[in-house]
């Protein structure tokens, strides 16, 4: 990997870090009113994935959808103006936090109904198949989709047909303030169902960007060469609680050794370590990367702040088109 | 004896009070056991009354549904909560296609004691997909018994019929009216499903209303009694069963009627009742039956839209005017209609996010 190229995906979680600590300090004061699912902990799967698609490449998402709709190139200022419900946001501010998109860099939806974006996905690229136009999907979900009756559905429809898509779970072990082993069966591993689907599939810990950066540079590779789907489970940490701008670990329903070791493991310092001791990065880079994307930031929520409501004659507006 | 309780803690104490009694009682649906226990109304249940009847689960709507169906067959009085009524529609054939049916198709040699608890969304973004109303989606399935208490003593009562009950009950919770307070009976009580409750008498008007909208009927209905007009309330409390003699009466009496709905006006709860009240008593109604309810449109997340979406204080002012041919009544704006931060909350205390 180029030293650009290190540096590149670097930038980018901090930046996704930087935006989502920004709403989470900026949140109480009440003008984002929607619920939100922060991203924080979680920047390295949808970075190091959306780094090995193109543009037309096309991506979906579920309820916690920021870092996605960013890592795929979906505009801040109007993200952060969606956030305030406001008519300059990527949905004109009917659809908030939970429903970011970016049609145009590839951002095409985010269902926050558990499980439900996911056959939309292989539909997208059941038609991009048939279309024989060398897309490929990427669906991210969490481990609590799997739960559901349409991801294995739709893994059987993905593998019959043979589609583009790759499917990617971003493990973070919880289901709200539910453990996995209180809601799947631990005698078998997410990946090893999609195996049984006939779908090649792997396994490794997500908060890595360079790792994750190479394996779905193989997956991507796979999907493209033998036109097949693929799937990957990345196990990962949410540092703050499941919808809200607050970290919830005083509620005891994480133990404190488990937290412990994830924040040991936080993307940002994995990244950073690694690229210090390969003499990429250094203290004064770090601070004037993030002096860059604060300045970012701070555009963007003035964007946002600046910009107009809907008026009340937008109510009916693409009810149909 | 009676205390002040919420909404929330009453459906809790329902919940409680009817596990300790009967030990076929289980409850189950995602979050039940956790710290925030479904916006507090099943807060240390798993606590009092162990793992084997408080459960968690996947996040598998319609097969927990269908295991719930199973269970029951088998003695089990299950209550299964869905946070929001979204989540609840992935399991639309399990409740609509089965257990609406069970008792029918097998000649009343089976029957389903199932609760259904869903919570329908409201303001703070909530947005298109987490803010629907669906109440008369689920009251047209015969087969099920549909209730939507209006206030804590009503859904404590509503809620131990409903676990009594020997049919699949589906009990709606409104998310805003979980903070509201009223008088509860400590004791166990019922609340027959199926009747309604004449809340206030009045000469001039019928409403009638239910759910979180009959809150804001009755600080209407306070209103017009400084005006000198007398409203005459008639909470539905029950969807399915619905009760509609009281309202033929009261309509017969003040010959003028105003439907209040929570849900979207087309083919729904108010279309139910302007339809009944024709049939009965068309031909002595002396205006035409109006219907308030939602606009026509998915719910928008932005509250610069969401709040001309909800039919408001001021909206049913305006329908009553209008109806009457009132004059000299004036709408003071700012209590009747809500300014946009205010328009997205339930009361000044709610932060979101959920």
């Amino acid at each position: 990997m180029s030293t650009e190229s290190y540096l590149k995906l670097y930038r980018e979680i901090l930046r996704i870090r930087i935006v989502e600590e920004t709403i989470s300090k900026k949140y109480p004061e009440g003008k984002m009113r929607c619920p939100v699912h922060l991203s924080i902990g979680q920047e390295a799967p949808p970075v190091g994935i959306c780094a090995n698609l193109t543009v037309t490449d096309q991506i979906v998402s579920a309820h916690r959808s920021h870092a996605h709709y960013l890592a795929k190139g979906g505009g801040l200022n109007p993200m952060i103006a969606e956030l305030y419900g406001k008519k300059t946001g990527c949905a004109k501010g009917v659809g908030g936090s939970m429903h970011l998109i970016a049609p145009e860099m590839g951002m095409i939806a985010a269902v926050p109904i558990v499980g439900s974006s996911i056959p939309i996905a292989v539909g997208l690229a059941w038609g991009n198949k048939l279309s024989n136009n060398g897309k490929v999907t990427a669906v991210f979900f969490g481990d609590g989709a799997i739960e559901e009756g349409s991801f294995h559905e739709s893994l059987n429809f993905a593998a019959l047909h043979s589609l583009p898509i790759l499917f990617v779970c971003e493990n973070n072990n919880f289901s709200v303030y539910t453990s996995f082993e209180k809601r799947q069966s631990t005698k078998r591993k997410i990946y090893d169902i999609a195996v049984a689907h006939g779908i090649k599939s792997t396994y490794t810990e997500g908060n890595n960007v360079f790792e994750v950066a190479e394996l779905a540079n193989e997956a991507t590779t796979f999907i493209r060469n033998e036109k097949a789907p693929f799937f990957m489970e990345l196990s990962t940490f949410r540092h703050l609680e499941h919808c809200g701008p607050a970290n919830d670990d005083n509620l005891s329903y994480r133990n404190q050794e488990y937290v412990d070791s994830w924040m040991k493991k936080d993307p940002i310092l994995i990244a950073e370590d690694i690229l210090i001791a390969k003499n990429i990065l250094n203290k004064e880079l770090i601070l004037q990367l993030r002096h860059e994307i604060e300045a970012e930031c701070e555009i963007a929520f003035q964007f946002a702040e600046d910009s107009e409501f809907p008026e009340k004659e937008d109510l009916y507006k693409n009810l149909y088109i | 004896m009676k205390k002040l309780k919420l909404f929330s803690e009453a459906i809790l104490e329902a919940t409680e009070c009817m596990l300790e009694i009967d030990k076929n009682v289980i409850l189950i649906g995602l979050g039940v056991p956790d710290p925030k226990g479904i916006f507090g109304t099943t807060t240390n249940l798993q606590e009092k009354f162990g793992e084997d009847r408080v459960f968690d689960c996947p996040i598998s709507e319609n097969s927990v549904t269908g295991i719930v169906i199973g269970a029951a067959l088998n003695g089990f009085k299950p209550i299964i909560t869905h946070q929001r009524v979204e989540f609840s529609l992935l399991s639309i054939d399990q409740i609509f296609t089965q257990a609406a049916k069970w008792s029918y198709m097998t000649a009343g040699a089976q029957h389903l004691p199932i609760v259904i608890r869903l919570i329908i969304g409201r303001g703070w973004g909530q947005g298109p997909q987490h803010s629907q109303s669906l109440f008369s989606m689920f009251a047209h399935i015969p087969g099920l018994k549909v209730v939507a208490p209006s206030n804590p003593s009503d859904a404590k009562g509503l809620l131990i019929a409903s676990i009594k009950d020997k049919n699949p009950v589906v009990f709606f919770e409104h998310r805003w009216l979980h903070s509201v307070t009223g008088y509860v009976p400590e004791d166990e009580y019922e609340v027959t499903i199926g009747k309604s409750n004449l809340y206030k008498e009045g000469e001039d008007i019928t409403i009638v209303s239910y759910s979180y909208m009959f809150i804001e009927c009755i600080k209407v209905a306070e209103f017009f009694e400084l005006h000198g007009i007398k409203i005459e309330l008639i909470d539905l409390r029950s969807l399915r069963p619905l009760d509609c003699d009281p309202i033929i009466t009261s309509v017969k009496k003040t010959k003028n009627l105003i439907v209040v709905d929570n849900d979207w006006i087309s083919y729904g709860i108010a279309a139910e009742i302007v339809a009944r009240v024709s049939e009965n008593c068309g031909n002595i109604l002396e205006t035409n039956p109006q219907r308030v309810g939602i606009e026509e449109v998915p719910i928008p997340s932005t509250r610069a839209l969401a709040r001309y979406v909800y039919p408001s204080q001021g909206k049913i002012i305006e329908a009553i005017i209008k109806q009457l041919n009132l004059t000299g009544i004036e709408i003071p704006e700012a209590e009747y209609n809500l300014s946009i931060d205010k328009s997205d909350i339930p009361n000044q205390n709610f932060k979101g996010p959920f």
